[in-house]
């Protein structure tokens, strides 16, 4: 299996404070994996390093060549008020194809119009943006996935604030893409949905606490591990040494919280 | 028929001056209305104010060095608005300071020194034609300048089109999937500087931003597209500008407040009576839909 993306001792974070501290792994091509985690431990950062709108303070993270991305952020920074119509905003994911320049074709018109009966939203292509429930929004921002035809999905918390059917049918693509051999890292909250559908998982706690199979990943001792991390900045942490800094040595990260196992859970992952 | 002939197209037919006023009024319209669609769209209408103001040093510099003439005044209000375009721009975007903050400091220090640089020379009159402008007294150099303006924006908004929508309606997506999200900022920012100094030798600087921002404003209330909001905007646009004209003449205004009032007519006719308007949206419907 070839990778995806790989993480060489990658420390993402703001203002020299690491959010995702010296990971290390490798993403198979057309693997499905969860991230989870607490709040601030790192996920949405992870997601932002792989698509490059975060720039690593250490460390690096490769994506293979030629890979098309698609990323659904978090907190996405759409402007609603934007007097545009559903088709408008799927016709973006046209963007990788068509460019600035290209002209929108037939097929592309027709990709679009599928995309979004493949959402459950036939019928919707001129309602304007402003008029959406949530619901409604979050299947169209899927349904522009779809019309990017990406092979790496990034998708981060998608199922925040929506109704148990639309998740169902959104695991549903989710699952299609799978089946379809696109790598597709999912930030998910729900550990029950985790263990249900996905079928790895990467537990974060700003390093990797576990990364592999879901179901072990999310075993009760990881899980405890991983809680123990604490989520509020120290100002005065000490610097991470360069040297010796993929150990337990962290002065700032409490050290002798994390035993070895650990590391070789992120191995086991990668491997 | 004949007085409305006299009325309203006499003017045009008999005097060149009009004749040169309307077409450079109109050709205005046509370059700096779409550009005003984008700047609301963004939430920068105050930006087209600050911007406005930031060109006045540069004007002012030309005016000290070469008296009232219409190039050197250009090309000096474009070197500023691009100074302080850049300037704000690069703070926001380098800083954890905001394009609204840093844009203010910019053009109230360039305010300052354009009100400074003014006063060394000419007496009052002349800061008022520089701020004021003079649609009426448009000559052929002019008229060129306005009408490259026209062409450069008209084929830049054609080009960056799909870039500029994306950027409004989603950065964070265009930035995954293009590096164009920086440049095309820029890019606008350099479109709504070229624009204003446009219209500053028509309407002066204060005024210019009015037939960007005020055809563009009342437009949102009549269509929820971006495409027709444009057209919209520049139909707007220069029927002010007709009118404005018309007025100024038939009543001795002057003729940009006139063209700008005119605008500010519409604007709020179309708070009012637009189909996204106040009656429109705020009374309630006698009959709903079951779905």
């Amino acid at each position: 299996m070839s990778a995806c993306v790989t993480f060489e001792d990658l420390t993402l974070g703001y203002n020299s404070h690491p959010a995702v501290h010296h990971l290390n792994g490798v993403v198979r091509s057309g693997s499905l994996t969860a991230v989870v985690g607490a709040n601030g431990s790192g996920k949405s950062t992870l997601m932002k390093g792989i698509v490059g709108v975060l720039k690593p303070i250490a460390g690096g993270c490769r994506v293979a060549p030629r890979v098309k991305l698609a990323y659904l952020p978090q907190q996405s920074e759409l402007d609603r008020s934007f007097p545009a119509r559903v088709v408008d905003l799927v016709s973006l994911g046209l963007w990788p194809r068509r460019g600035l320049l290209g002209r929108h074709r037939i097929e592309d018109r027709e990709a679009v119009a599928k995309a979004l009966s493949s959402v459950g939203l036939e019928g919707f292509d001129k309602r304007p943006i402003d008029t959406l429930s949530g619901g409604q929004l979050q299947r169209t921002l899927f349904a522009r996935v779809l019309v990017q035809d990406a092979d790496l999905i990034l998708l981060d918390e998608p199922f925040n604030a929506i109704d148990a059917r639309t998740v169902t049918d959104l695991i549903g693509l989710i699952k299609r893409w799978h089946g379809e051999e696109r790598t597709i890292m999912v930030v998910v909250h729900d550990l029950e949905l985790v263990r249900q559908h996905f079928p790895e998982a990467l537990l974060l706690a700003r390093r990797s606490v576990a990364w592999g199979d879901a179901r072990k990943t999310l075993a009760p001792e990881n899980l405890l591990r991983a809680r123990q991390f604490h989520e509020a900045w120290d100002n005065d942490a000490s610097w991470c040494a360069p040297e010796d800094g993929r150990g337990d040595a962290h002065a700032h990260d409490g050290s002798g919280k994390q035993p070895p196992q650990a590391e070789q859970a992120d191995r086991g992952g990668a491997a | 028929m004949l007085a409305l002939y006299d009325y309203l197209i006499g003017p045009f037919v008999e005097f060149a001056f009009m004749q040169r006023a309307l077409a450079g009024a109109l050709l205005l319209s046509v370059s700096a209305c779409p550009v005003g669609v984008f700047l609301m769209l963004r939430r920068m209408s105050l930006t087209g104010d600050a911007m406005a103001h930031a060109i006045l040093p540069g004007a002012a510099v030309g005016f000290l060095l070469y008296g009232l003439q219409i190039v050197p005044m250009t090309l000096g209000g474009l070197a500023a608005g691009v100074i302080v375009a850049l300037g704000a721009g690069a703070v926001a975007r380098l800083t954890i300071q905001k394009e609204d903050a840093s844009m203010a400091a910019f053009y109230l220090i360039s305010l300052a020194l354009g009100v400074l640089i003014v006063s060394l020379r000419g007496s009052n009159v002349d800061l008022m034609h520089v701020l004021f402008g003079t649609v009426l007294a448009l000559n052929n150099d002019a008229l060129s300048l306005i009408g490259t303006i026209t062409v450069v924006t008209l084929a830049a908004l054609a080009i960056f089109w799909r870039a500029l929508v994306a950027e409004c309606l989603d950065p964070l997506f265009l930035r995954s999937v293009s590096q164009l999200g920086p440049p095309v900022h820029f890019v606008f920012l350099g479109l709504v500087v070229f624009n204003l100094v446009g219209g500053f030798q028509a309407l002066g600087t204060l005024l210019s931003v009015g037939l960007m921002m005020l055809p563009a404003a009342a437009a949102r209330f009549w269509t929820s597209r971006v495409e027709p909001m444009c057209l919209l905007a520049v139909v707007i646009g220069a029927a002010s500008c007709i009118s404005g004209l018309l007025l100024s003449y038939h009543a001795s205004l002057p003729s940009g407040p006139a063209i700008i009032l005119s605008a500010g007519v519409v604007y709020i006719f179309s708070i009012l009576a637009g189909t996204r308007g106040v009656l429109a949206t705020r009374v309630r419907p006698t009959a709903h839909r079951i779905a």
